[in-house]
């Protein structure tokens, strides 16, 4: 800087001087500045710090300016504090420290700093709120939100924003709107202020609102858009300016039209969803059934033990490895398919080997079987469900379309399905156990001239099958309530599946449970979900007079016997 | 056509007939009558509401055994001719109730609930007894016939038939569980008054409804005795063991087998007119797939293709469970359970067939 | 499937033959049973049918008698009845009769009543109800139980005679059905020797009366029996003519020999 001095001297000494002074004059606004940028912080930092003790402050009046003053600062450190506040988490202690609490309010940690506090040797109290102070919080949260680093965090706000307008953060969101630099964010700021927009009264600016939301909107704006279409006592329009109303009109068909295939996908997604849920339930007895042509009436309860035997891993490792709790699901897989395995070939040994060739006594017998088992399991769990919990990983779910969720354990619940499916097929095309099940089911008769232990083959196939649908127990019990009765909800399904798609394949077996699932979801919506049922029952009965022999399978000299 | 029906049994077995039917419809009325309370002898009132019931289902254990039985065919789904039977007579009691429901209106308790205006149209006649009646004769044999032309047609036999008939009696509970559709959704129909303008209170009517029963069941069974020891049983049972062959001989099969179902459907639609003002209550339950089922072991416990084996079944049956819900609720499953099972692996022919084996032994014991 | 016309017994032989198929074709999941199977049976002949394993010999019954529908071709019963439109009893009532190549009986009715239940006569659900046998139709029956020996064993369960006996059983019960066109899948199979010899003389005094094919793979029967042989093979006709002819057939011995 001296030597800048020095040129400018040399050229013009009187400028130089002045120009000198400048410059000190320029230096000390800067360092003005420093000093200023510097102290203020310190005094922003004074703030927070006091205006988040504040929030424990006796009088709601020095709450309410604390929360404005901690939206105002824009520090997202405080987001943990004003949101505990807000579901009642937050607590002060009798030397006047703000806590917060976990959900089960047995473990907290100062609201400062963070660090856990031990809440045994404390006197808690609560602030005293109410729901003007709530008002002031939630702008506060979502003014937090709205500018916080995660988009994440911004996508969850601008969303809530855009069910529950508020004018302030209305306009935060237009100053930030040109800053946004993520797409989705973006997108729906833009909705944010398009459904804004409607409100207002420049013409321009509403059609410019009506153009947006008919591009991106969703079935959320519906009202908004139908009330523009209202009419008063008299007949007339409420709104006035036809032109609004034939773009509301025109944005309501486009978003109908877009909520309709977003439906058709749900459904199709649902659909597959129940398939799989069916196919889980049915694939056991496509073997037992279809390929042995034993009628097994105590089918469900294999699916019912199946979901027991899930429901005590999970109480076993609970007991003895809470650490390892989300396992217990992995481990469940084997056993599940073992004990039911092991009850069904027990079973088969011990009655329904004495039926085979009349299948109606097999019915009777094995319904037998199933109250027997019903009542034991009884007896021994309760007749009250069970819970069985999702691992932390099967929680939640995708929302793939606006108000179109996939939970994570029905997705899973898919993917199981193809492994097992999978797994089966290759058991019985690629292994040579397979090969002598599919040749005793074929021609028993010749099986055995050929060597093949067909009672042997018969207790490994109907093992197979019962613990296939331990399977199926182990994946109900991933979607809903586990009780004695769970396998009575799913054995006249099960066997319209095995009927419909065709006895004796198991690949008519997938596409009838499939089917079934898609055809039932699709059915609904128009039907109402009983009716659904009911139809989809009675046009399976059609179905079996039309063809006896299910859909996918071959016709043969065999099926006369 | 009067002779036909004497040749049924020898004179031996219609005596013993008549005493059984003696016994029941007039020496038990009349001990409970005469005989006083304190003694032992007395048959008390509650005892015909329950006897009453036996016989309703010792009725459609008879229905059953013709249809499975003596033709093979065995039916998951009989609970709904019951539940036809019984909703029909159900509606008629629910009609008489008049205002003198909880709500006081002339519309029944369930319908001021869901806060319907006016009765569903096909609830009308329903007033009438006669009309009732008609409908309890009509109804469920239509339906069945319906339903048995199309499976039976298709060629539906054995394990299928079997299935499809449990669906049709859960897609039908399924539908009569719903409010809307108008049969009081899960509570069904209850809370009855009187019937024919008798009180349903009064033993004397609990009494008269037990002998009109009995009488029904005596009728039904030579009915059913005389259709299973003409030249048509003998197809029937042909068709049970060799269809083909009854085929290839020249008979229609379909018709033949539409004419037993329809006929069962018949009976046990009757035995559920009757059961309703007995027990005092029809809900759709009654057409759980497992009821349906429990009447299949009524008959098998007894012996199928005997007619009588049937009634007896349903008696010991029912018997069982009336004393298993009241000295051990928790086993009665158990016992329920094992009898299926011990009856199709070691009785295929239930207990008339241990009786045969019992008197033949005896026979050849007296002979040597 | 109405029942109307079932009693129209009248047989259009006026070209003499009482069967016809023509390009029969039946598959099974693939497989072909009948391979474009042409067979003409002539009215009151007695022919035999023969041929290996899997020749189709039962699946041709089958679609004569109505139980399995062909793909493709057309099968006539005198020159009248389209056998492919009917169902099994209306082809039984146009006078068509068949014995199962494991004897069907009904096990639980005595002989007497398994002879009742296939007599000729009106055989719909009302008739079965209400009318019981003429002392004319006993004697039918006691007449053909005469004929297949079984009259010791009137009131005896089908279901305990022996093998041969319901073999016999079964001849019976087709005779009294009184059929145009009998039908006899291995009438001899586990009969005696002495039983087998009744068997051929029954069948051959039946024959002119009724036309009769039958299905044997008892060479010394079929020798004792027919003046007429087809063989079957893959589900056409291979050879076909005098039982001399065809034994000496290469084509015939090379299956046979070959299988």
């Amino acid at each position: 800087m001296k030597q800048t001095c020095l040129l400018i001297k040399s050229r013009k000494s009187k400028t130089t001087i002045r120009g000198c002074k400048v410059i000190v004059q320029l230096f000390g606004v800067f360092v003005f500045l420093i000093v200023g940028i510097f102290s203020f912080s310190i005094a922003e930092a004074n703030d927070f710090e006091s205006s988040i003790k504040d929030l424990g402050n006796k009088s709601r009046s020095k709450i309410k300016l604390a929360v404005k003053r901690l939206g105002n600062i824009g520090n997202p450190a405080a987001l943990p504090a004003l949101e505990a506040l807000k579901d009642n988490h937050l607590q002060i202690s009798s030397d006047g420290s703000l806590i917060i609490l976990n959900e089960s309010e047995d473990q907290g940690r100062y609201a400062l700093s963070g660090n856990p506090v031990d809440l045994s040797s404390l006197t808690l109290h609560k602030p005293r709120i109410n729901n003007s102070v709530r008002r002031v919080l939630s702008m506060a949260i979502g003014k937090l939100k709205l500018t916080s680093d995660s988009p994440q965090v911004r996508l969850q706000a601008a969303g809530q924003l855009l069910k529950m307008p508020s004018t302030d953060l209305v306009e935060l969101v237009e100053k930030t709107l040109d800053r946004e630099d993520n797409d989705e964010v973006r997108k729906i700021f833009i909705l944010v202020l398009a459904k804004e927009g409607l409100k207002s009264d420049d013409k321009n600016r509403r059609l410019k609102s009506l153009n947006i939301i008919n591009e991106f909107g969703n079935n959320d704006f519906k009202t908004d858009l139908e009330a523009l279409l209202e009419k008063d006592d008299t007949g007339n329009f409420l709104e006035g300016d036809s032109e609004i109303r034939d773009h509301a009109a025109k944005a309501i068909s486009t978003i109908e039209n877009r909520q309709f295939f977003i439906n058709q996908a749900a459904n199709l997604f649902y659909g597959l969803s129940l398939g799989s849920i069916l196919l889980l339930a049915a694939l056991g007895l496509a073997i037992t059934f279809g390929l042995m042509g034993i009628i097994n009436m105590a089918h469900g309860e294999m699916l019912m033990l199946g979901a027991y035997a899930t429901f005590l891993v999970q109480n076993l490792f609970r007991e003895y490895l809470p650490g390892i709790f989300d396992w217990y699901l992995v481990i469940a897989i084997p056993i599940s398919f073992i004990v039911s395995a092991i009850i069904g070939i027990i079973l088969e040994r011990t009655i329904i080997r004495h039926l085979y060739g009349r299948p109606l006594e097999t019915l009777l017998a094995t319904w037998g079987i199933s109250l027997i088992l019903i009542q034991s399991v009884r007896l021994l769990f309760g007749a009250q469900n069970v819970k069985v919990a999702n691992p932390s990983y099967l929680s939640g779910g995708i929302e793939v379309f606006h108000g179109v969720v996939l939970p994570y354990n029905r997705i899973a619940i898919i993917m199981f399905v193809v492994f097992v499916v999978i797994s089966i097929w290759m058991l019985l095309q690629k292994t040579s156990l397979g090969l002598q099940v599919r040749a005793v089911t074929q021609n028993r008769e010749m099986a055995s001239c050929m060597g093949i232990s067909t009672h042997k083959i018969d207790m490994y196939t109907f093992g197979l099958g019962s613990g296939v649908a331990g399977l199926g127990g182990l994946a109900l019990s991933q979607i809903g309530n586990v009780g004695p009765e769970l396998g009575q909800l799913y054995i006249v399904d099960s066997f319209m599946v095995v009927v419909t798609g065709g006895v004796g394949k198991i690949a008519g077996t997938v596409a009838g449970a499939l089917g079934l699932g898609i055809l039932n979801k699709f059915l609904e919506p128009v039907a109402g979900a009983v009716l659904g049922k009911i139809i989809v029952l009675i046009l399976i009965v059609i179905l079996i007079q039309k063809r006896p022999q299910g859909l996918f399978a071959p016709k043969g000299r065999m099926m006369d016997n | 056509m009067i002779r036909k029906f004497i040749h049924l049994h020898s004179l031996r077995e219609w005596l013993f007939i008549f005493t059984i039917l003696a016994i029941a419809t007039v020496l038990l009325p009349l001990f409970n009558i005469l005989v006083p309370e304190e003694s032992v002898l007395h048959v008390p009132n509650y005892m015909f509401a329950l006897m009453g019931k036996y016989l309703c289902y010792a009725l459609v254990a008879l229905a059953i055994d013709l249809i499975w039985g003596y033709t093979g065919i065995l039916s998951l789904g009989h609970g709904v001719f019951f539940s036809a039977g019984g909703y029909a007579m159900g509606m008629y009691l629910m009609r008489s109730v008049g205002k003198e429901g909880v709500y006081k209106s002339d519309l029944p308790d369930f319908m001021v609930f869901l806060d319907w205006k006016e009765l569903p149209w096909y609830w009308y006649g329903f007033d009438s007894f006669i009309f009732t009646l008609l409908v309890i004769l009509i109804l469920p044999a239509l339906f069945a016939f319906t339903f048995g032309y199309f499976a039976f047609k298709s060629r539906i036999k054995g394990v299928y038939f079997a299935i499809i008939t449990q669906a049709m009696t859960f897609a039908l509970m399924l539908l009569f569980f719903r409010n809307e559709t108008g049969f009081g959704g899960n509570n069904g129909l209850t809370d009855f008054k009187r019937i024919l303008g008798y009180s349903l209170q009064e033993p004397s009517t609990k009494m008269s409804l037990y002998i009109i029963t009995a009488i029904i069941l005596f009728l039904s069974y030579i009915l059913s005795r005389y259709v299973v020891q003409s030249k048509l049983g003998r197809v029937l049972t042909a068709i049970r063991d060799a269809e083909s062959r009854v085929m290839f001989s020249g008979y229609n099969t379909v018709h033949y087998k539409l004419f037993i179902w329809t006929l069962s459907a018949f009976l046990c639609g009757i035995a559920g007119a009757l059961y309703v003002p007995q027990v005092g209550i029809i809900n759709p339950s009654e057409m759980q797939p497992s009821n349906s089922i429990e009447m299949a072991i009524w008959v098998a416990v007894g012996g199928r293709g005997t007619l009588s084996g049937a009634l007896v079944g349903a008696g010991l049956v029912n018997g069982a469970k009336s004393w298993f819900t009241v000295a051990a609720p928790d086993y009665w499953l158990y016992f329920l359970g094992t009898l299926f099972i011990v009856v199709t692996l070691y009785f295929p022919k239930g207990f008339t067939g241990i009786f045969a084996r019992f008197n033949s032994k005896e026979k050849s014991k007296e002979s040597t | 499937m109405t029942g109307v016309h079932i009693k129209d017994d009248s047989i259009d032989t006026t070209h003499g033959c009482i069967l016809y198929l023509e390009e029969v074709t039946v598959s099974f999941d693939g497989f072909k049973a009948l391979n474009d199977l042409n067979l003409y049976i002539d009215d009151g002949e007695l022919r035999c049918i023969i041929g290996p394993n899997g020749a189709g010999k039962t699946t041709m019954m089958d679609v004569i008698t109505g139980k399995t529908r062909p793909d493709y071709g057309t099968v006539f019963f005198g020159q009248n009845h389209d056998l492919t439109k009917m169902t099994e009893y209306e082809i039984s009532h146009a006078g068509i009769g068949r014995k199962f190549q494991k004897p069907t009986v009904f096990l639980n009715h005595t002989v007497f009543e398994n002879l009742e239940l296939a007599l000729h006569t009106q055989k719909d659900v009302w008739q079965s109800l209400t009318q019981s046998l003429t002392g004319e139709q006993r004697d039918i029956i006691d007449e053909d139980m005469e004929t297949i020996g079984l009259k010791e064993q009137k009131y005896l369960r089908a279901g305990l005679l022996s093998h041969g006996q319901k073999q016999w059983l079964e001849i019976g019960m087709l005779l009294v059905q009184d059929p145009r066109l009998l039908l006899i899948d291995e009438p001899v199979a586990g009969m005696t020797h002495q039983e087998t010899e009744h068997t051929a003389e029954l069948l051959k005094s039946l024959a002119g009366k009724h036309s009769i094919v039958v299905v044997e793979h008892e060479m010394d029967f079929i020798r004792s029996i027919a003046n007429r042989v087809t063989v079957l093979h893959e589900g056409h006709v291979l050879a076909d003519g005098k039982m001399e002819d065809v034994q000496n057939d290469p084509k015939v011995i090379e299956v046979y020999l070959g299988s």
